[in-house]
């Protein structure tokens, strides 16, 4: 399915068809975090096994052999990883620590919530934290609920805090590069199930993707999907298909939650009038909801159709039944199926 | 057992064998700062009482260790404080001006009203901003010291803590990274017997706190916290240790809250007035005082007019800020983030358009 979706990015290509190296999503964050730590000294990596293993899915491999001393094997605690990040941050470094699986983040909630985001508002910006956290989220690896879950909503309700989503290989080291760039803390969630699903033209050297800033992936006049990380290949395969029943799709891929474009969301409202917003978290409370009373807030007036969410299910995340639990194509089908008819 | 340091001893005189011999004129500013904490708690406390200012959390008993442990460390060095140690912000250069517009939150209050009382931030004396999650100050010491190894910067960090802060998660996270990472950090728990109504025997059943960094491979000390030499000897030489490479040490300062846990806080509720007593008599400031006259640097015939410059500059500094106007509304949204993104902009144009039609 995402290869299928894949193919119908026709994005970065390169002008005149000169080679450029192909990667897939752990490639891509490999080496943004390489360029990063040799164009600046004060990035540094902490985590769970991210140093003599790589990372358990192999996104920092190789990193501890050309920056010995600035990847760090850390003891097996959450808050720990990032209290001490936070520290490090306040110290003038630029870390970026690993959450092993977004289900384990937990332990450092309080530090993420109360410290790194609330630092430069309650000193009076005396102080910041300019911090990557990178974590894989998501379902789609037969991980059940402690190696599923999209808790971006509880991160997107924090004050201080960015979070942002890619989709594709391209974006990931852009925006991870902008990330580390950027003055304040930002939750990086990546999309484990498409790690490896595909690779794509990805260049060498400095690249960034600004942060706020959406990707339409397919244009369509009918309906506007709106979704982040790999709901966006779900809603490219349910465009492709609608397509062929002559329904056109927008896909906007937000890739930034935390702040997200609404020029973008709005823009293609107003062209569809009809809205479809596509996510993997449990239905209730989830940041499509968010998205879903922005378009209320403002774009009422162009719509022809309910705004619908296809999301997961308001239960913990399966391990038998996860096809079932996702958003797939077939759904996403049925809420595009819907608004057309209302 | 871990054994208590003590240096003054009770006929005021300093043990020769651990006294850090602070020269006559650190001890004067040592003795001042403590007596200006105290002065400032129960002045604070007075205007919380009456409505002036919206809470305060007093330290009284605590001035030795905390004045002490900071006066231990370089100014180069960093100090996260709990939320209990404004004279270890003032001893770092803080102007007292400055820490009382943060008690009142109006437009000179350098973090803009964003913060209940105590929790000021002085970052020109490398002093961190405070939160009130008790432990949370802890990992982030930690980290930021090991920060300054990997920059290779001679820095230590002092994290103050409390008995209650060695239950927290953060402090066993921020303990072990420390011992396991060799960061320069003294963990300095000031045990005060008391986390709110909990009394410290039924917060751990470690015999002490100090004992607690054997099982993290570094040292506990256990010092008479009402005793600022002995504070002042135990965090210098763990200051020592840690810019020269040899890792964190953990100081138990043996304390007692003398106060309330704060303006909000009644302890007839939970404690008995017979506890206290015994602690009122071992005063830190006392035995300070006492170690000065004994030493012969403090003259007992200067005790009011010291007194006094201090209730002067306090009562000088609150009529100073007192009376400034509450924060503009546009500091609700500054400092969010860097830059202040669209929703905040948007709301804050919202906000002013309402209040502009009032």
């Amino acid at each position: 399915m995402a290869s299928d979706a894949h193919n119908a990015f026709q994005w970065g290509r390169v002008p005149g068809g000169a080679r450029m190296p192909q990667m897939n999503i752990v490639q891509a964050v490999n080496n943004a975090l390489r360029e990063e730590m040799r164009r600046d000294d004060r990035v540094v990596i902490l985590g769970e096994d991210v140093g003599r293993n790589g990372g358990v899915f192999r996104c920092t491999e190789g990193l501890i052999d050309e920056f010995p001393d600035r990847v760090f094997d850390t003891p097996l605690a959450e808050g720990g990883i990032i209290g001490s990040a936070i520290g490090m941050a306040l110290y003038g470094l630029r870390p970026v620590p690993e959450i092993q699986f977004l289900d384990f983040i937990y332990s450092a909630f309080d530090q993420i919530v109360s410290e790194a985001a609330k630092m430069r508002y309650r000193s009076g910006g005396q102080y910041s934290v300019p911090m990557v956290i990178r974590a894989p989220y998501g379902g789609g690896i037969k991980g059940g609920h402690y190696h599923s879950q999209s808790s971006e909503a509880y991160f997107c309700h924090t004050p201080g805090l960015k979070v942002v989503v890619p989709s594709t290989a391209y974006d990931t080291k852009g925006l991870l590069i902008s990330s580390i760039r950027d003055p304040d803390p930002v939750l990086f969630l990546e999309p484990k199930k498409i790690y490896r699903a595909f690779r794509e033209d990805v260049p060498e050297g400095d690249l960034t993707v600004p942060l706020g800033k959406a990707s339409v992936r397919r244009e369509g006049k009918d309906v506007s999907l709106l979704a982040w990380g790999y709901m966006t290949h779900v809603c490219l395969e349910a465009a492709k298909r609608a397509a062929e029943k002559g329904v056109e799709c927008d896909v906007v891929d937000l890739r930034t939650l935390v702040p997200f474009d609404l020029d973008a969301i709005l823009d293609s409202v107003k062209k569809t009038g009809r809205a479809v917003v596509v996510y993997e978290a449990p239905k209730t409370g989830g940041f499509g909801a968010e998205i879903s009373a922005q378009i209320a807030e403002r774009a009422i007036e162009y719509l022809r159709a309910p705004i619908l969410r296809v999301a997961g299910f308001d239960t913990p995340f399966p391990y038998t039944l996860e096809d079932v639990y996702m958003p797939n194509a077939d759904r996403v089908m049925a809420a595009i199926q819907k608004v057309m008819t209302f | 057992m871990v054994d208590l340091l003590r240096v003054i001893r009770d006929d005021g005189h300093a043990d020769p064998a651990t006294d850090p011999k602070l020269s006559k004129d650190e001890l004067l500013s040592l003795y001042r700062f403590m007596l200006l904490e105290r002065t400032l708690d129960g002045r604070m406390l007075s205007l919380q009482r009456q409505g002036r200012i919206g809470f305060y959390g007093p330290s009284i008993g605590q001035e030795a260790a905390i004045v002490g442990a900071a006066f231990a460390m370089e100014p180069r060095d960093w100090i996260f404080p709990q939320y209990r140690e404004p004279g270890a912000a003032l001893a770092r250069g803080m102007p007292l001006k400055e820490l009382i517009a943060q008690f009142f939150g109006n437009a000179l209050d350098p973090i803009h009203g964003r913060q209940m009382p105590c929790h000021y931030v002085y970052r020109k004396g490398n002093y961190m901003s405070i939160s009130s999650v008790v432990g949370s100050q802890i990992p982030l010491a930690v980290g930021a010291a090991w920060a300054a190894t990997i920059r290779k910067d001679p820095v230590a960090c002092l994290v103050y803590f409390g008995d209650g802060g060695t239950s927290t998660a953060d402090f066993h996270a921020g303990m072990n990274f420390a011992g396991v990472f060799r960061a320069p950090v003294v963990f300095l728990c000031n045990n005060n017997q008391w986390a709110i109504s909990l009394p410290l025997r039924k917060q751990t059943a470690s015999e002490t706190i100090a004992e607690k960094a054997a099982a993290y491979g570094f040292d506990g000390v256990r010092v008479d916290g009402m005793d600022a030499l002995a504070v002042v000897a135990a965090v210098r030489e763990a200051q020592r240790k840690a810019r020269s490479g040899g890792g964190p040490t953990l100081v138990e300062a043996v304390t007692y809250r003398l106060g309330p846990h704060s303006s909000s806080d009644d302890p007839t509720r939970y404690r008995d007035e017979k506890e206290v007593e015994p602690w009122r008599r071992r005063d830190p400031i006392e035995i300070l005082r006492n170690h000065l006259v004994a030493k012969g640097v403090w003259n007992p015939g200067s005790d009011q007019r010291l007194a006094q410059e201090i209730d002067d500059a306090i009562t000088e500094a609150v009529h100073a800020v007192e009376t400034a106007p509450p924060p503009p509304i546009e500091a609700l949204f500054t400092d969010v983030y860097a830059e202040v993104p669209w929703n905040l902009r948007e709301q804050l144009e919202d906000l002013k358009r309402i209040r502009g039609g009032e």
